[in-house]
């Protein structure tokens, strides 16, 4: 059991050890700073840089946490402060299928109805002609996917307030929004930071849902209907290509290498904070 | 009485914009069930799930799906049971063995918290190195150990969160009876079986529908495989690969997948709440 537990630990070494045997070659071809800023995606003459793909990934990981984060959090605080037992009965299976549908059915839903709503009804109101394959799409379908996994964070950090606080505010006079506003939420800022950090590196790693609807197009995205190509999206796409070119391969994992390296200390500082206040509180 | 009215106007303004979000919600949901409902049930039909690809099958002539169909639930079960054998053990060490409070509990569940983060990419990219490492080509194998590491984080945190409420109280009674603490285990097992039911749940549901690891590492095939060592068709790949496809009888097998993936989600999910909701009623 002892060797089991560690050996799993030891999984996350393997992993960041693994990834960087594989892109060593690369990285020591070409610098590390010119992978990350050189904007030049040549694999044939070997020129590798990532700058196209890492804006994507930042344009559609934040359009997605900006739309995802106020209707998580105000659904959650819905269900947690206002709401009778009645409407949770409803609302938390709605919730369990959104977080339960994998990738792939979001993709297809992205592809069947937000890719023609954006061509057809948004972009031509913006620019000429639009496929619909765009960062607002990715965005959208990566908000949709985010949103059960936020409030079910937020519900729970919520959840973890006195319920003492709140009768202390109430019973001044304080209607419930003024409780939620002054007490609830400004008593939860570091679990709400620490969650909706854990959710940027959630939705950092999507892959097939992102990669259906972004448009892959190589290139750094100047808008919000200009098509990208996130990282997991580029990975995904060249996995059977790139066995014929050695650096290639080692240029891919380094892209892998990037996005376990930026997901993994999102989540232990995230993880660290919300373990901290939930041993506070008890 | 003007303070008095702002206060409530407030409220309502807040309020509302709540209904909103959860509106959305709403929506979102019924929405995303619909299109995939409606576009599968028309492009549904036996032959979907009871043939293999035959010859032609891209262009858009005769078959189904059942080789995408055999291949996850070959993936599926034997990492679901791989898994479980695994996180078990590990769930019984951090909550039973180890002290409450301990170091190596704290780190194990942040490494397990942190690897449950890990995007399923990049699960399929360390799993591939292994597996070019080993000598192996994408095959069946290749899956199922990928999809095995894939999913015991979730099964240790889920199994974890249900063990860690149990009362010590009844660890005590059953040591004070003389029981060695390999007796104990039976005892806390029987109270966390529902606990171990949802993880599993939850473990299959996530399986069943990750795409990206087991592009890399499973491929694809239009057989059933016979040997490990032959790659393997799965259900999220069958509708990716396929709804690209120029053809629109090929579109319309896609969305029969897609349907197929989702009815088989959906009765994961709703099984889960209802074990959830039944069974933890006789837990002490």
């Amino acid at each position: 059991m002892f060797a089991l537990t560690l050996l799993a630990i030891m999984l996350v070494a393997a992993i960041a050890i693994g990834l960087y045997l594989k892109s060593a070659s690369v990285i020591q071809d070409k610098s590390i700073w010119s992978l990350l800023f050189s904007s030049e995606w040549r694999p044939m003459k070997g020129n590798f840089g990532f700058l196209p793909f890492i804006m994507g990934t930042i344009w559609v990981t934040l359009l997605a946490i900006l739309l995802a984060f106020p209707i998580s959090m105000l659904t959650a605080i819905y269900l947690t402060e206002y709401s009778k037992p009645v409407v949770r009965k409803f609302v938390f299976p709605a919730l369990d299928i959104l977080a339960a549908l994998p990738s792939v059915i979001y993709g297809v839903w992205g592809v069947l109805v937000i890719v023609p709503w954006i061509s057809q009804h948004v972009a031509p109101h913006f620019v000429e002609f639009s496929t619909g394959y765009t960062v607002l799409a990715a965005g959208i379908v990566l908000g949709v996917m985010v949103i059960p996994l936020l409030i079910s964070l937020f519900i729970e950090i919520f959840s973890s307030v006195p319920v003492e606080l709140r009768e202390a505010s109430l019973s001044l006079g304080a209607t419930r929004w003024q409780t939620t506003k002054k007490v609830v939420l400004r008593k939860t800022i570091p679990g709400i930071l620490a969650s909706t950090v854990l959710a940027v590196s959630r939705a950092m790693g999507e892959t097939i849902a992102v990669l259906m609807v972004c448009g892959c197009v190589i290139g750094i995205p100047k808008g919000l209907l200009d098509a990208c190509y996130p990282i997991p999206a580029l990975i995904a796409n060249n996995y059977g290509e790139m066995l014929s070119m050695p650096l290639y391969e080692s240029a891919l994992m380094f892209a892998a290498l990037i996005l376990f390296a930026v997901v993994l200390i999102f989540n232990l500082i995230s993880r660290i904070i919300l373990y901290r206040l939930e041993k506070t509180e008890k | 009485m003007k303070i008095a009215r702002k206060k409530k106007l407030k409220e309502n303004v807040a309020k509302l914009f709540m209904w909103c979000a959860m509106f959305v919600v709403f929506g979102l949901v019924i929405s995303v069930i619909w299109t995939i409902f409606s576009k599968g049930c028309k492009a549904m039909s036996w032959n979907m799930v009871s043939k293999l690809p035959g010859g032609g099958f891209y262009i858009g002539k005769e078959g189904g799906f059942l080789n995408a169909i055999v291949g996850s639930l070959y993936i599926v079960g034997a990492s679901t049971v791989l898994g479980l054998l695994v996180s078990i053990p590990v769930v019984f060490f951090l909550n039973i063995y180890l002290k409450k409070g301990s170091k190596l509990a704290y780190l194990a569940r942040l490494a397990f918290d942190v690897l449950f983060g890990v995007p399923s990419i990049v699960y399929g990219a360390f799993g591939f190195t292994i597996m070019i490492y080993f000598g192996l080509r994408t095959s069946l194998l290749g899956g199922i150990i990928v999809i095995t590491l894939l999913i015991i984080p979730i099964f240790i945190r889920t199994m974890d969160e249900a063990t860690r409420n149990f009362p010590r109280d009844i660890l005590d009674a059953s040591f004070s009876l003389g029981a060695t603490r390999w007796e104990t285990l039976k005892v806390v097992l029987r109270q966390i079986a529902p606990g171990i039911a949802t993880a599993t749940l939850l473990s299959v549901g996530r399986a069943i529908g990750d795409a990206a690891s087991v592009m890399f590492t499973a491929g694809y095939t239009d057989s059933i495989p016979t040997s490990l060592s032959q790659p393997a068709a799965t259900l999220p790949l069958a509708v990716f690969f396929q709804l690209s496809s120029p053809i629109p009888e090929v579109v319309d097998r896609a969305y029969a997948a897609a349907l197929v993936l989702t009815i088989i989600v959906l009765l994961l999910s709703i099984s889960g709440r209802f074990i959830t909701n039944r069974f933890s009623k006789n837990k002490v």
